[in-house]
């Protein structure tokens, strides 16, 4: 209980004098998983709205798929990207294996099926409102795509925030292909892993309540988007 | 928007439609031509909206024949619908206006937009939600984006169903404005009081089929057929 006490104060010291190493860690974390998102997206969201718009054959199988793919366990993906990085892996040659490009990599693969699978179930709804009229106005997919995509948007911008909430929780993903480094690869989640093995509980501490923050945070704002969409109606 | 041929008159011959094995529609004979509105009469389920689904291009027929005076494709695109339930675009008012216009690539789109909100007294909410709007400002968007097209055919499906007294009033005059613009308006309904108000020539559809037809005067003075008597009576028909 004193250990834990002593522990907690030195973690809100770390936090309040903006600890290099604290700082450093929680940056490549924040940029890691925000450009995990961003390139999710850019594959998830037009997939998720081509598949509530289109009917095609294999359409039903790719839903499945996806949301089978949303359980994906991230050490799995890490696995996967790990044996396409490794030296001899077939990407091997490019280096990236434990770098930060190679966490990236890991993330968005992990989290670009979440995307599309939840961004398909948003759309689809609107989708069944908008059909008709949108049909009437003679807009085939190839229209009715970025139309969803921004009449969405709302819904859309709460799906990326499960998104985020997902990649900076996640811990096996990173691990496995960035390897943990000091001061290039360690970010909040595998730090804590190995802080609290090592018994620096301080800093595993001070990064636990950081994180919470973080989770907290995106979740305000996902309530905050929800209130402005119902606002507006949307 | 308005050119030389004209995608009316429409033929049909023996149209039918069934879906899941049921047929609704029965196989029709009728011809729509320019003009006056075309009020489609009948009671719930007598398949009013099917058939303007049908004629819309929303719907295959699954028999018969659908003749326009152009090309189908290009019938398509000189038609406008404006559904029971007004489908709001999640955007501002003027947004919403301007959509279609903008998908046909009509030039002038945002005065065009602008003009439709005028006509149907809405340009002060043209910054609005769409979706914030009431029920009868909501319709009355959807006829203002509809007649901005300048369509030549207006499909309107039961379009005061769900309005109190006074929003309808202002829709059905914005209707009588549409059709007194050269827009043939192919309406269902089955408010026999805007039935009269409206209609050029009515149709009676009772069970999937056309009971009768003719020019509304008469229609409504001396009623073709017993079940017509009998539904402007008030009478339930089946």
């Amino acid at each position: 209980m004193n250990d834990l006490g002593t522990a907690a104060t030195l973690a809100l010291g770390l936090i309040a004098e903006a600890d290099a190493t604290l700082a450093q860690i929680v940056g490549l974390s924040l940029r890691v998983s925000l450009i995990a998102v961003a390139i999710a997206a850019a594959v998830g969201l037009p997939l998720g709205a081509l598949l509530a718009v289109a009917r095609f054959p294999g359409r039903h199988a790719i839903v499945v798929a996806l949301n089978a793919l949303m359980g994906l366990p991230p050490v799995v993906a890490g696995l996967l990207i790990y044996l396409l990085l490794s030296r001899s892996g077939p990407l091997g040659h490019l280096g990236l294996l434990f770098t930060p490009t190679a966490m990236i990599i890991a993330q968005a693969v992990l989290i670009a099926p979440i995307i599309a699978a939840l961004a398909r179930q948003a759309l689809e709804a609107l989708w069944e409102e908008y059909a008709e009229q949108l049909r009437s106005f003679g807009a085939g997919t190839a229209r009715a795509v970025p139309t969803l995509l921004w009449d969405g948007r709302f819904a859309l911008l709460t799906v990326l925030l499960a998104g985020f909430g997902r990649a900076s929780a996640e811990v096996g993903a990173v691990m496995v292909v960035g390897g943990n480094i000091e001061g290039f690869t360690r970010v909040m989640t595998t730090a804590i892993a190995l802080e609290t093995s090592k018994g620096d509980l301080p800093l595993a501490l001070a990064l636990g309540i950081v994180l919470m923050a973080v989770v907290l945070a995106v979740n305000a704002l996902a309530q905050a988007v929800r209130e402005l969409a119902a606002r507006r109606g949307a | 928007m308005r050119q030389e041929a004209t995608a009316l008159p429409l033929r049909a011959e023996g149209l039918r439609f069934a879906a899941g094995g049921v047929e609704i529609l029965h196989g029709l004979d009728f011809s729509l031509v320019a003009g006056a509105p075309t009020v489609i009469l009948g009671p719930n389920g007598a398949g009013k909206s099917v058939l303007l689904r049908v004629l819309h291009g929303l719907l295959e027929p699954t028999g018969g024949t659908l003749r326009w005076s152009l090309p189908a494709e290009a019938a398509q695109r000189r038609q406008a619908m404006v559904f029971q339930r007004p489908v709001m675009l999640r955007r501002s008012v003027l947004a919403n206006a301007l959509y279609p216009l903008r998908l046909a690539g009509l030039p002038e789109a945002e005065a065009a937009a602008r003009a439709a909100l005028d006509r149907v007294g809405m340009a002060a909410l043209a910054d609005r939600p769409a979706r914030k709007l009431s029920g009868g400002e909501q319709q009355r968007l959807a006829l203002a984006r509809a007649w901005a097209l300048a369509p030549e055919i207006l499909f309107l499906d039961e379009p005061t169903a769900a309005l109190d007294p006074a929003a309808t009033r202002q829709v059905e005059e914005i209707i009588g404005a549409i059709a007194a613009s050269g827009t043939k308006v192919v309406m269902t309904t089955h408010h026999l009081g805007q039935a009269r108000r409206l209609a050029g020539d009515v149709m009676l559809l009772l069970g999937g089929m056309l009971n009768a037809q003719g020019p509304a005067e008469r229609f409504f003075a001396a009623p073709p057929t017993a079940e017509a008597a009998a539904f402007l009576r008030g009478d339930l028909v089946w």
